[in-house]
């Protein structure tokens, strides 16, 4: 076993016997049964009917595929009084999550680019306010918000929502842009600025157009983060202008008349599909996004 | 005429110079709404909310203070008990489990694994979803009813019994699986990502040795990690404390209020059992457990950077 073990490529010491490379594809495999489990459960549950529900196996693949269920969920379900299914909630979420993260990577960009190549007295102190305001509870700003929002007549609304997610997203969007300017060469605005370029046309000009890993990772964060939302829509946004979030929880635990679980498998896929789209489509940049989240940027 | 052509001078020169002075603040000034809405919004409200903790507001806010009556209330509640005893369950299996199964994961995932593209993928996706659909979904396959109980009884383990969701002594342990769940693949990530960037060079000067692969690993490697799994420690604690989504789907913090946390006792709290000063103080209990784990972390972090 040493000696196999000697031979084996740097990166993959454990693998070196047979046993022992049986032994980690198993674990391996078993654990993506675990992750995977879930999702076929609810996937398969949303394709069958009632009654197949009642007397089948969850597991099982359904016998008389429908997708009824997903008709319902999208049109016909009861969420609160009205049965209107959950299609004006991800209407909803849609129009918050959209003008949300263009603003708050806009600013995150415009921050990061101050932060790094503007610098002034004190700008460590700012970024780190920033920062730690990523981090904190937002229990401790819930109050305080709900006030505001009444005030400024935002409660209730895709607006308000829109506000409280620009406004909390902005640490976040600014420590991406700050770390990754942070290795833009500096002499390439220097000699800008030496050409007359402005603070503005330099932006434009020269940052900007080589941000676009960073943007990508930006977008798909806080769309991932806003779009999952559930805090601050169930406390800002209630009835008919909550997001998609509340509207699933709302619809799965309302405890009137027959359970629909075939439903709500099927609500919960149309809340879960957006977010597994971007994975899909992107999910090196998602990965790299959560990785700068934990500040290891 | 003259004192016209006197006056103007200062404001001849002036003015390239208020330009000159604009163009200086610019950065600032954009800089500046950003800022000032955090400074607002976040620490404003933070002491806001530090206030109305001393006042004995309930439904609405009042401003007249009592000084610590709510922190008394609080600390005389059972379910404040419960909810701590809950965060204390829920947080160390969580974030043990979950660097336990992460770092398992991605040693395992070193040893040059075919499908290694196919299987990260899928160790990760859960990241992508929605608390509130985690929740979903692991309501319906821990179903009592319906859902693993009736799969085990079917495939004939019929003495098979599983019903923690709806058992209060055990409600909190689903939140855990959940958790866990959604959380493993991402620190399975950040501990490959470290695995990644140790230098080969010394791990084949080990292997000379002749030491056996799992010493390389408990004596060389998993040492060699420690920054990670700081960093991992961090963000799961953060998570477990902000944990609020994931049980209000799964238990909706029940039976019973079994399965409150402190997100969820400063919600009902403040919102539907009009005691808001008491919800406030328990907010600004969580905010500070906050501030104790990621201060001294994030000034440590600022500082290695050296800028």
């Amino acid at each position: 076993m040493t000696s196999l073990a000697s031979v084996a490529a740097p990166a993959g010491p454990v693998g070196g016997s047979r046993l022992g490379k049986i032994l980690v594809y198993g674990v391996l495999l078993l654990f993506a049964l675990f992750f995977l489990l879930p999702l076929f459960v609810m996937i398969v549950t949303s394709f069958k009917t009632l009654d197949e529900i009642r007397d089948g196996n969850m597991l099982a693949l359904p016998v008389a595929p429908t997708i009824e269920p997903w008709i319902k969920a999208w049109g016909e379900a009861c969420i609160g009084l009205t049965c209107a299914g959950i299609k004006g909630y991800f209407w909803n979420s849609i129009k918050m999550v959209v003008p949300a993260v263009a603003i708050s990577t806009m600013l995150g960009a415009l921050n990061g680019y101050v932060l790094t190549k503007w610098r002034f007295a004190g700008h460590k102190l700012v970024f780190g306010l920033m920062l730690f305001a990523c981090f904190i509870p937002f229990q401790s700003v819930l109050i305080p918000m709900a006030r505001i929002l009444g005030l400024l007549g935002l409660a209730n609304g895709t607006p308000g929502l829109v506000l409280v997610h620009v406004v909390y997203g902005l640490g976040f969007t600014t420590l991406f842009f700050r770390n990754y300017y942070e290795a833009f060469p500096s002499e390439l605005i220097k000699a800008a600025q030496i050409d007359g370029a402005g603070f503005f046309q330099i932006f434009w000009r020269i940052i900007l157009p080589s941000s676009g890993p960073i943007i990508v990772v930006t977008v798909i964060f806080q769309f991932t983060n806003i779009w999952n939302d559930f805090l601050f829509g169930s406390s800002f946004a209630s009835g008919e202008s909550a997001p998609m979030t509340v509207a699933l929880n709302n619809l799965v635990a309302t405890s009137t008349g027959v359970r629909e679980y075939n439903v709500d498998m099927a609500a919960a896929m149309f809340a879960a599909i957006p977010t597994l789209l971007v994975y899909v489509l992107a999910g090196r940049y998602f990965v790299r996004g959560l990785m700068a989240g934990a500040v290891k940027g | 005429m003259t004192i016209a052509a006197t006056r103007s001078e200062p404001f001849a020169v002036g003015r390239p110079g208020l330009v000159e002075r604009l163009q200086v603040a610019l950065p600032k000034l954009v800089l500046a709404p950003s800022f000032a809405a955090i400074l607002l919004f976040v620490y404003g409200f933070i002491l806001w909310t530090l206030y109305l903790s001393f006042t004995n507001s309930r439904m609405m806010p009042v401003y007249e203070l009592i000084g610590f009556d709510a922190y008394r209330k609080l600390w005389a509640q059972p379910s404040w008990y419960t909810a701590l005893q809950n965060l204390a369950i829920f947080g160390s299996l969580y974030i043990g489990l979950c660097i336990v199964l992460g770092l398992l994961l991605a040693i395992f995932l070193d040893q040059k694994i075919r499908g290694e593209g196919v299987l990260r993928p899928i160790y990760l996706y859960p990241m992508a979803l929605s608390f509130i659909v985690t929740g979903t979904a692991w309501k319906w396959f821990l179903n009592p009813g319906l859902g693993l109980e009736k799969t085990m009884h079917a495939w004939g383990w019929t003495s098979f019994h599983f019903d923690w969701l709806v058992n209060p002594q055990m409600a909190i342990y689903t939140v855990v699986i959940a958790g866990v769940w959604q959380a493993s693949g991402f620190v399975m990530a950040m501990f490959l990502a470290g695995l990644r960037g140790i230098d080969g060079e010394i791990i084949k000067a080990a292997q000379i040795d002749g030491a056996p692969a799992w010493q390389l690993y408990r004596r060389i490697i998993i040492p060699m990690l420690r920054p990670v799994f700081l960093s991992a420690f961090v963000v799961l604690a953060h998570l477990t404390i902000k944990s609020y989504d994931l049980v209000i789907a799964l238990t909706n913090a029940g039976p019973g209020g079994a399965s409150q946390l402190p997100s969820t006792f400063m919600y009902s709290f403040t919102f539907t059992r009009n005691q808001m000063a008491v919800g406030s103080a328990s907010a600004i209990m969580m905010l500070m457990t906050i501030v104790a784990i990621m201060v001294p972390y994030l000034y440590s972090e600022l500082r290695e950077k050296g800028r």
